[in-house]
C-alpha cells in the first residue's frame, strides 16, 4: 500500500494516510499539532507545516506536547500530539497524573517502530510496552493497518475523545505507513 | 566556586509571599498555572481564583500547561509558577517556548536549590548552575533574577506589556507551602475553564 502510494499519490492528497489525518484533523478544529518527529512522520509533519491552518512545531519531549494541548484546550484550543512508539514510552507518569485524570481529550497518533521489519532490537523492546501501558490505563487505542478504514477510525475516534473527555491512541501500524525500512 | 552567579547575589525570599503579591496585583482574569507540590500549594494558599490551574502531577509541565493557554488565548496574560526541580525535569521546555515566543505569558522560577517536600535533597544543580542563565541561553532573553521583592514585583509588572516571554527567576527560603490544595483533578479543571471563559458551570 504505502509503496503504491508513494508513486501515484500527491503530497496532499487525501487518499494517502497522512492526506486523510491532515484532513480530519482540520474537518474537527485541531489547529494545534506539536511533535517530536519520526522518519515515517516526515510527509505529514511537512504538509501541517505548509497549512496555515494549522500551528505545527517540534518539542524537546513527547510530554511537553502532552502539556501544552492540555493546556490549549482548558483554553479552548484543540490539539494533538504526533510521535514514535519510543516516545510514548516517555509518557505513563504525565498520562497517569494529568490527561487521564483531569479528563483532557487528548489525541495521540503513534507511528509504530519496532515491528514488521525492525532492525535495532530496543525499538523492538519498547514497542512492546505501549499496549500494556495502554491497556493498565484503561486508554481507548486503535491500531489503524488499512487505508480504507482509517478515516472512519481517525474521525470516530477523535469525536469520541472530544465527548467523553478522555485520551486517545492512534497507532500508525507498518501496514499502513509503510513503516522504516533497514537502510545502513 | 564562582562567586559571579547573578542568583547568589539575590535575596533569599518567600514563596507564598511572593506568590501573594502576584496574586494581589491580578486585575484582569489572568491564568495562573502551579508547578506540582509547594508551588501550587501556596497558589491555593494565596487565595483560590477560578483562573489558577493547580497540577497534582507530572512534574515539569507547567510551563507546556501555561504555554498551551497562552497560544489558545493570546489576549490574556498567563502567569506559570514552577520550582527549580521541576524546571530541572523539562529545560528544553525553555527553548520551545523561545521558538514560539508567546508575549503573554511570564514564568516564574521559584528556585531554593532544594526538593524541599521530598526532604529537602539539594538538586544536581544547586550548587553549579544558574537556572536564569540557562533561560537566557535557551532563546528566552527577557530573563532575570529579582534582587528582592520590589523587584520581583516590578519584573511582574514590566512582563505585562512585554514584547516576548519572560521570565523571572526567584530565589526563595525552604519553607514548605502554607496550604493544600484540594485533590479533586475534574474540579480543578473544570473550575479553570469557567475562569478562562471555555464552559458555563452546570
Amino acid at each position: 500500500m504505502a509503496v503504491a502510494e508513494e508513486k501515484t499519490s500527491p503530497e496532499t492528497s487525501e487518499k494517502s494516510w497522512h492526506g486523510i489525518v491532515l484532513q480530519t484533523l482540520k474537518r474537527n478544529d485541531i489547529r494545534l499539532v506539536p511533535y517530536v518527529p519520526d522518519r515515517v512522520l516526515t510527509t505529514l509533519i511537512k504538509n501541517l507545516h505548509a497549512d496555515p491552518f494549522f500551528t505545527t512545531f517540534p518539542t524537546a519531549r513527547e510530554e511537553e506536547a502532552v502539556g501544552i494541548v492540555s493546556g490549549a484546550w482548558m483554553g479552548g484550543a484543540r490539539g494533538a500530539v504526533l510521535m514514535q512508539t519510543s516516545g510514548f514510552a516517555t509518557l505513563a507518569n504525565v498520562l497517569a497524573s494529568l490527561a487521564i485524570p483531569y479528563q483532557i481529550p487528548l489525541i495521540m497518533f503513534v507511528s509504530e517502530r519496532g515491528t514488521l521489519g525492525e532492525f535495532n532490537y530496543g525499538q523492538s523492546l519498547v514497542c512492546r510496552t505501549m499496549r500494556p501501558v495502554l491497556d493498565s490505563l484503561a486508554m481507548e487505542h486503535h491500531t489503524a493497518t488499512r487505508l480504507d478504514e482509517f478515516e472512519f477510525i481517525v474521525d470516530r475516534s477523535i469525536k469520541q475523545a472530544l465527548t467523553t473527555q478522555a485520551p486517545v491512541a492512534l497507532i500508525l501500524s507498518p501496514l499502513l505507513t509503510g513503516g522504516k525500512v533497514f537502510d545502513k | 566556586m564562582s562567586n559571579d552567579n547573578p542568583a547568589r547575589n539575590t535575596k533569599v525570599m518567600n514563596r507564598f509571599d511572593l506568590t501573594s503579591r502576584l496574586i494581589a496585583k491580578l486585575k484582569n482574569e489572568e491564568a495562573v498555572i502551579g508547578g506540582i507540590g509547594n508551588t501550587n500549594f501556596d497558589l491555593w494558599a494565596a487565595g483560590h481564583r477560578p483562573q489558577n490551574f493547580y497540577m497534582l502531577g507530572s512534574m515539569g509541565l507547567a510551563f507546556p500547561i501555561a504555554l498551551g493557554v497562552a497560544l489558545a488565548q493570546p489576549d490574556r496574560r498567563v502567569f506559570a509558577l514552577e520550582g527549580d526541580g521541576s524546571l530541572l525535569m523539562q529545560l528544553g521546555s525553555l527553548t520551545t517556548i523561545a521558538t514560539l515566543a508567546p508575549k503573554n505569558l511570564t514564568m516564574v522560577v521559584m528556585d531554593n536549590g532544594v526538593y524541599q517536600i521530598t526532604g529537602a535533597q539539594p538538586t544536581p544543580a544547586a550548587a553549579v548552575a544558574d537556572l536564569v542563565a540557562i533561560a537566557v541561553a535557551s532563546g528566552l532573553s527577557n530573563s532575570t533574577w529579582a534582587a528582592d521583592e520590589e523587584g520581583f514585583e516590578r519584573l511582574i509588572d514590566q512582563s505585562m506589556s512585554a514584547s516576548g516571554p519572560t521570565l523571572i527567576g526567584v530565589r526563595i527560603d525552604d519553607k514548605p507551602g502554607v496550604g493544600t490544595t484540594r485533590r479533586d483533578p475534574v474540579q480543578i479543571r473544570e473550575r479553570f475553564m469557567h475562569g478562562m471563559g471555555v464552559r458555563e458551570p452546570l
